[in-house]
């Protein structure tokens, strides 16, 4: 953000000139009579206060933590938490490594964003790889081939191997109603379980990190975040994406009302699929697992257009490109309680 | 809220289209932070639930599913509440167990509502909201009247300082919109909030189920409340002022973090560089100013500000800046630089008012840690002053603090902090008691006589933009 100090100092003396008066000015206080501020006010903008917010919250748990650690997967909150922390540290470097949770089911162009950001940035990059798991049996591919759930299992072994004490996760509050309740800084037991009903209470900006060993935290800094917010963040700060953020060409097919890409891990099932399968102008709202994240259709071929599209959208991001939420109404609970981001 | 109160959905048809219509942002766009506060039924989930579907913060797949679990469970309308009851064990058992935090927005402001619920630890959810927020809407049933929860909401707000209190009196159109009613209320109201320290009480007749007065203005002669001339309650959650006003507040920074970067891939320009991080807690400060570095006492000059943009002659609450100092200092997570002409003392004893929010019992010796701003130091209860009778307003002689308890105690630190009175300033006067042992979080406490707002309400002038 652009913090010069004299961009914030607005005079406010927008007082409607034209406001009703109340029959009865002594029991209403709030027709009193109306006093512009005499002098100019500090404030600073809705992307302003988030961001210093979410920088006060990163620098906490850098200072009260052992190991932190983000988790990275190239996805727009992950980017976003990522330029956060390198303007939190600026001009020391990220004081912290980034795990990367890969299902094996990449979007190529994610994956070449992942690393080249690694290497502008000089950071550590771990990843846990899911394929490992199902290469050697620790865990078998389900039915539906989906491969978020499975994403756990790796992400508890690296924290516990790595003895991470605090995760850094780009979850919103906004995004779905379990996260709705979850604390910023979000205490996990020693097997990585969330207790949605023990939760610590979280007062003013004072976040309460004490944890026994074994036990580690997830913290949430963008927790205030809207995906409104994200993309005017990402507009403001001139933050590079992954391409497919942006509306391409792309052949896809429908499934489950959503429409996925034709690639080496969505595959047209049935006949009825492989006769959809069609060209579209497309772009993702959301990055994960290719076999079960959708696009949507799309013409939105910059940052801007982009933001057009989600103020004026009537679907939220997850129920429009999430087939693993759709499975029941606590399902994100559900992963969560296991130890799921 | 509760999943018996169900009430029909907003008809988008029939919708009036208010300043909210479009969620359009504008870049000057401020930040507010709302809580919700109130008693069972009293239609707080619908209130939220028009201020968010007028707002078009709640979206067709997630309005599908509420009215989707709503049919299967045989209810004829759909349940508002679901839309803010994410919890397995909350749609299960039909209650709320937590603060939901819900987002929403208009041309001019964005708004994070801190939704808490009324029934179940009321004062552990209500304290937590109420924390963060710039301004608590208070809900209460036109035909009920004040509760004694009421009385106990406006209090918690009153103790906790929020800047502002607006008592929405809902379901108005159940008594025929009607003045006298409306009147009679909210003269209680006032009288109430007045007995109880809360500076200022905005009032207005609200129905959320109707739409009057939430986002549009329903007065003037066409209108349901024709006797109603003031702002609807969106219009007021635009206008009231900001909660931070840092150009009348002392300069307050709790360091973070010291920043001392290292490393073969730093420009030769860093290579001696030592700057102190945090976010300013109160005030502004200006390249030049001479600050005290607490608890030490040393005194220096601010040489730069630093952020990642570039540097900056000045800086204001809350604002996240790194700060360098003239001189080389001792300094680390913890210390606090405070304006040099205006700096806060520093104390092993704190007396301060606590709201209890473990299951275990507070008692005289009792071992804590005390989290202040970023420093975290040993403490021991000293003494249990006595205990807050939320009703009378009134401190009653007590031993120990239980759950949800509200009292006054006096601390003995192991190292001293620059506390002011809470009173003063919601940031440098707020602490946390945490349990050594298990690390949970005991209490949110308040240095200082923040009773002292209860028990004899203050003066303090406020004045509305509206």
């Amino acid at each position: 953000m652009s913090a010069a100090t004299t961009h914030h100092r607005t005079v406010h003396t927008d007082v409607p000139d034209d406001h009703p008066t109340h029959p009865d000015e002594k029991s209403d206080a709030l027709t009193a009579p109306l006093a512009p501020p005499a002098s100019p006010t500090y404030r600073l903008t809705q992307l302003e206060s988030l961001e210093s917010e979410a920088i006060h919250i990163i620098r906490e748990v850098v200072a009260e933590f052992e190991r932190p650690v983000l988790l990275f997967s190239g996805g727009k909150d992950s980017v976003v938490m990522l330029h956060l922390a390198t303007k939190a540290f600026w001009p020391a470097p990220v004081p912290f490594a980034l795990l990367h949770v890969d299902t094996g089911h990449n979007f190529p162009e994610v994956l070449e964003y992942r690393d080249a950001t690694v290497e502008r940035l000089g950071a550590r990059l771990e990843v846990a790889s899911v394929q490992d798991y199902l290469d050697d049996g620790r865990l078998l591919e389900r039915a539906d081939g989906t491969r978020n759930p499975l994403q756990t299992q790796p992400l508890l072994d690296a924290i516990t191997g790595h003895k991470f004490d605090a995760v850094f996760g780009g979850g919103r509050r906004d995004e779905e109603k379990a996260r709705a309740k979850e604390r910023v800084i979000s205490l996990r037991d020693e097997f990585g379980q969330w207790d949605p009903r023990n939760q610590r209470p979280e007062l003013w900006n004072l976040y309460n990190g004490r944890h026994r060993p074994g036990e580690h935290v997830r913290a949430f800094p963008l927790s205030n975040w809207t995906e409104l917010d994200i993309w005017r963040y990402i507009a403001a700060e001139k933050i590079d994406l992954p391409s497919l953020y942006y509306a391409h060409e792309r052949e896809v097919f429908e499934r489950d009302g959503m429409l996925l890409a034709v690639g080496p891990y969505s595959r047209p099932r049935n006949d009825a699929e492989a006769a959809d399968v069609r060209t579209e102008t497309v772009r993702y709202r959301t990055v994960g697992d290719m076999s079960c994240t959708g696009a949507v259709e799309s013409t939105a071929y910059t940052v801007d257009d982009v933001i057009t599209e989600v103020a004026a959208t009537r679907i939220t991001e997850r129920g429009a490109t999430r087939a693993d939420d759709r499975i029941s109404e606590a399902a994100m609970e559900d992963r969560k309680k296991e130890g799921y981001f | 809220m509760s999943a018996a109160t169900t009430h029909p959905l907003p008809d988008e048809t029939t919708l009036p289209t208010g300043t909210a219509g479009e969620p359009q942002v504008l870049p000057t766009s401020t930040l507010l932070r709302l809580a919700t506060a109130g008693s069972v039924d009293d239609g707080k989930s619908t209130l939220v639930g028009r201020l968010l579907y007028d707002s078009k913060s709640v979206l067709a797949d997630q309005l599908d599913a509420v009215e989707r679990v709503s049919r299967d469970r045989g209810l004829a309308t759909a349940d508002l509440a679901l839309l803010t009851d994410g919890l397995r064990a909350e749609r299960e058992q039909g209650i709320t167990i937590d603060v939901a935090y819900r987002y929403f927005a208009t041309a001019r402001r964005s708004f994070i509502l801190a939704d808490c619920p009324g029934h179940v630890q009321y004062t552990r959810n209500t304290v937590t909201g109420a924390s963060t927020a710039d301004v608590v809407v208070l809900l209460i049933d036109a035909r009920k009247g004040l509760l004694e929860q009421t009385r106990r909401h406006l209090a918690v707000a009153s103790l906790l300082r929020v800047p502002h209190v607006i008592v929405a009196v809902n379901k108005i159109d159940l008594v025929d919109y009607s003045q006298e009613r409306y009147e009679e209320l909210a003269d209680q109201i006032r009288e109430a909030a007045a007995s109880l320290g809360v500076a200022h009480v905005l009032t207005l007749p609200v129905s959320a189920l109707e739409g009057v007065n939430v986002v549009d203005r329903s007065g003037g002669p066409d209108g349901k409340t024709p006797w109603y001339g003031g702002p609807s309650l969106l219009d007021l959650l635009e206008e009231l002022p900001a909660a931070q006003t840092p150009d009348t507040e002392a300069f307050r920074f709790p360091v973070q973090v010291v920043l001392r970067p290292q490393g073969a891939a730093l420009e030769e320009r860093f290579r001696d560089y030592r700057g102190y991080a945090g976010q300013i807690a109160s005030g502004v400060v200006r390249v030049g100013d001479e600050v005290v570095v607490l608890p030490s006492g040393k005194r220096t000059t601010v040489e730069g500000i630093d952020t990642a943009d570039g540097t900056l002659a000045e800086a204001f609450a809350p604002q996240s800046v790194t700060i360098r100092l003239a001189d080389e200092i001792d300094i680390a997570r913890g210390d606090l630089l405070a304006a040099a002409a205006d700096a806060p003392q520093v104390t092993q004893d704190i007396e301060g008012t606590v709201a209890w929010l473990s299951d275990k019992t507070l008692r005289p010796g009792t071992r804590v840690l005390l989290k202040h701003t970023t420093r975290t130091v040993q403490a021991v209860v000293r003494d249990v002053v006595g205990r807050l009778d939320l009703d009378t307003a009134e401190l009653e002689p007590a031993e120990t603090l239980d759950l949800n308890d509200i009292g006054r105690v006096t601390l003995r630190l192991a190292s001293p902090v620059a506390a002011e009175e809470y009173v003063t300033s919601r940031r440098t006067g707020a602490f946390l008691l945490i349990d050594g042992q298990d690390g949970g979080t005991l209490a949110a406490g308040m240095v200082g006589d923040a009773l002292a707002a209860v028990r004899c309400p203050s003066q303090r002038p406020v004045q509305y933009a509206i």
